[in-house]
This record gives structure tokens, sequence and C-alpha cells, in this order.
């Protein structure tokens, strides 16, 4: 794996997310390409939001894995967004990343 | 597929998916959409007078945050003429509440409203902290709602004001809703819906969010970056809830508007209701003057259960009045201050 096959993206968790993830609301993450798939292995699989979705889940969440996935996506009730665009306006999870993202995430399910 | 301009504005960029309508739409239009939604909500309910003095229900909460600054936005734009109010309730929950307060007392600058917090311990002489280590986990959001309620009514009647308005959402609704249908509750079914609720002397409680979504309000406080605290009570809120709410996500994820029509379904309920809530009479309790349907109202009997080492058994007015006579409660037990009841609307001092 080469370094231009990283993407460095800026990551953000809101409305209680943090808590699984460090206590932290920001991170900066470089995100590695995904594995191809061996049939096709010449052809690149995209890094969308699916796939950062389970690398969060692997590489950065710290508890409680079931309160941030849910299958293979977010938990409903968490919003996302895309350089500050709601990611239902995006592609939801099949959109593919790019250089410099900044991804947000924000539970929706704590008390008002 | 996202359409390169605003639904509404044909010219902007839009950033949202708006969960009511489907529509795409910008910034500014969210803003505008979403406050004037709210407007109409408490236009056409009739919520306020010119004049009113209205306590905002304040947790520090999303809900709750979003509410105080869109009501002094709209009282500002509108000219409602209200006095506007912070309440805040201190369950005395360690490193919950405490840092919920802290919340609300930023907003009390930000939104330069006048805030008044009153807690459970000089209510009730007891915190949740002191509840929990004594009754253990089951029941402590029993104990803690029906405390709440009559805190929220008695620091109300403390600002003398005439309203509160609290941050439910329509998802919040809904859930109730769903709630009350698999408690087989019919009876609470169309008064949970109803946006403005006032029994006998209650003080007139309403929702101006009845209609608005929990998403549009999350990305309100986003954009606006509001500040507001989202951590969960320590004490875990009860699972049933918790199914309830992952249920309606669920739903809602298939089918947006599914939030809305469990809440109109719940609404078709309301009209056989106000039959059957005329068959209880209301009266006020024997002991702390708080409005109640029977001798003792619900605080009472729950905190004479705390003060007898007995709260398990309470719970019931049967279980009770058997304990009352096998023996009498102790005079020196601690009460709850008693409730005088604010002056009626319009009379001034
Ligand atoms: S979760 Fe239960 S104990 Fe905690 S604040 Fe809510 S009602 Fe009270
Ligand atoms: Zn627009
Ligand atoms: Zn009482």
């Amino acid at each position: 794996m080469t370094d231009s096959q990283v993407l460095n993206l800026k990551v953000e968790f809101g409305g209680g997310l943090e808590l699984l993830f460090d206590k932290k609301r920001s991170h900066r993450v470089a995100l590695p390409s995904p594995p191809s798939s061996p049939p096709d292995a010449a052809k690149k699989t995209p890094a969308d939001i699916n796939f950062l979705i389970h690398w969060l889940k692997d590489n950065l969440l710290r508890e409680r894995a079931e309160l941030f996935i849910e299958n293979g996506t977010v938990r409903p009730g968490i919003l996302v967004l895309v350089n500050d665009t709601d990611w239902e306006l995006e592609g939801e999870g099949e959109y593919v990343l790019q250089e410099g993202d900044e991804i947000v995430f924000i539970s929706t399910l704590h008390g008002g | 597929m996202p359409s390169k301009t605003c639904a509404l504005c044909h010219s902007a960029r839009p950033i949202l998916k708006r969960p009511k309508t489907g529509q795409q739409i910008c910034k500014d239009c969210f803003f505008k959409v979403f406050e004037t939604e709210v407007h109409n909500t408490i236009t056409e309910a009739n919520l306020f007078r010119t004049g009113d003095r209205v306590a905002i229900g304040a947790s520090g909460g999303k809900d709750s945050t979003v509410l105080a600054y869109v009501m002094k936005t709209l009282n500002e734009r509108y000219g409602y003429g209200l006095e506007l109010f912070l309440l805040s309730i201190d369950e005395g929950i360690t490193g919950y509440r405490d840092d919920s307060l802290e919340t609300v007392k930023r907003n009390q600058e930000q939104y330069d409203m006048p805030l008044k917090i009153l807690s459970y311990d000089e209510l009730y002489g007891w915190t949740m902290d002191r509840i929990v280590s004594t009754i253990g986990r089951k029941n402590n959001c029993t104990f803690c709602g029906v405390f709440r309620r009559q805190a929220l009514d008695r620091g109300a009647s403390a600002l003398n004001v005439d309203h509160i308005v609290t941050g439910h959402n329509a998802d919040d609704i809904a859930e109730t809703v769903l709630m009350n249908i698999m408690r087989g509750d019919i009876a609470r079914l169309g008064r949970c819906t109803a946006i403005c609720t006032q029994g006998e002397d209650t003080i007139r409680r309403s929702k101006p969010f009845k209609y608005a979504y929990e998403k549009e309000i999350v990305m309100y406080a986003y954009f606006k970056k509001l500040d507001y605290f989202s951590t969960e009570c320590i004490y875990s809120p009860d699972a049933y809830r918790g199914h309830a709410r992952a249920f309606l996500k669920d739903l809602e994820a298939a089918r947006p508007s599914a939030i809305i029509d469990i809440i109109h379904s719940g609404e078709a309920f309301e009209v056989k209701q106000e039959v059957k809530a005329t068959q209880k009479l209301q009266q006020t309790c024997k002991r702390c003057g708080y409005m109640s349907s029977n001798e003792l109202c619900k605080a009472c009997t729950l905190l004479e259960g705390l003060e007898r080492g007995l709260s398990h058994a309470v719970i019931t007015d049967r279980a009770r009045q058997k304990l009352d006579a096998e023996e009498p409660p102790s005079q020196a037990m601690r009460t709850i201050p008693y409730f005088n009841l604010p002056r009626a609307p319009g009379v001034t001092s």
C-alpha cells in the first residue's frame, strides 16, 4: 500500500457519540484504501462512507459498537453530514470519499 | 439524487433533506421554514396571549436549547409580547445534571433570560442519587418523573408564570403514542398528543415542537452552532422506552412520514378521551395541596414510601392503605411544602 492510497479526513462526533470515541469530538483520520475484491483485483474498490463506518468501528471506537453501527451502517437516529451537507443528499453510505473531506456523525438519541 | 438547487428558493445549494416532505433545501430556507412552522403551530393553537409570562422547561439538552433559541427569535420577530424565563429542575444526579445545568447557565447569558433552578433536594429532601442508592435502579424513573412534574409546576408558580413550554418533539410524541399502545393505555393515548394541556388548576403546558422532527431540531442546533449538552442519564433510561425509540427510528428510516402518521393516530383518540376526563374528579392533595386524583398526590405517596423505607410497597394506593392500617406515618416524616396555586392568569399583584 502506497501513501497515495491514504485519504486524509476530518471526522467529528456529536450528540453524545463522542463518548464512544475516546471522548474526543474531532479526529484526524488517515483512511487506508479498502482491500480490492479478488476477482476484480485490477479494479480498485472506492473508499466510501460505508467503508469509513466499518473502519471507524475497528480502529477508533472504544466501546459499545451497537450504539454506532447496525446492519452494516450507522444506527438509525444518527445523522451524518458530508462537508456540512446531509448525507441523504450525497448518496448516503455510497458517497465516495475525497481527500480532505469532513464527515460529521451526530446522535439524535440523547435526551432533550 | 441530489438536485443542484434548493427546492424553495431555487438558487442556493441544498444542505438538507427534510424528513417531512423529502424536499432538498438550503441553509437559509431551512432556518426560515423551521422557524415559520413552529410559529404556525403556535398561532394555530393560540398558545399565547400578549403579556404572558412563559417558562421554558430547560434541561440543557438539544430540544430545550433549540426551543429557548427559537422562542426568543419568534417572540422578537413576531412581537408576541412574551416574558420568557428558563426553568430547570435539578434532580441531583452527579455527573449528569450538574454538567447539564452548566449548559443552562450559559444559555441564560447567551439568550439573556432569567433562570430559576429548583432542586429535588430542596423540594423533597431527596436527590436522585440518594433515591437510587436507596431503592436501586428499577423504579427510579417513576420517582423521577412524578417528582419532576410537580417540581416544574412549583417552579413555574414561584416564577409566577402563566405557561410552561417544553421541548417535546414529534418523535417524542410518536414514541409516547407507541408506548401507550403497547401498554394498552388508551386513556392516555389521546391526551399525550395534545399540544396544550391544562387541568382544572394546573399551569398550562404546551409543546411548540409537537410537529418538529428530531432530525431537524438537531440539524438546526448544528448549523446554528447552539450550545447543548448530550449525555445520557447515568441511571439508564428505562429499557422499554429505548426499544420504542429504536423501533420508531427504524420505521422512520423506511418511511419518514411514519412519525406524523403515528401522531395523527393518537389524535384520533382525543375526542373520546374528553368524555372520560370528566369522570375522574380532580381534588387537591390533603398533605401538600398539589392537584391530585386521590387523597394523596403521587409525589406525597412516593415520598412517604422513601421516608418509611418501603418504597416498593407504596407505589399502589392499596398497598399504602394497608400500610397505614398497620402503622400510621410518623409526624417527623419529611413532607413537601404546601403548594399555593399561582394567581389566575390576568390577575396582577
Ligand atoms: S433517566 Fe430516569 S432517573 Fe434519569 S433523569 Fe430520566 S427519569 Fe430521571
Ligand atoms: Zn433556499
Ligand atoms: Zn401531595
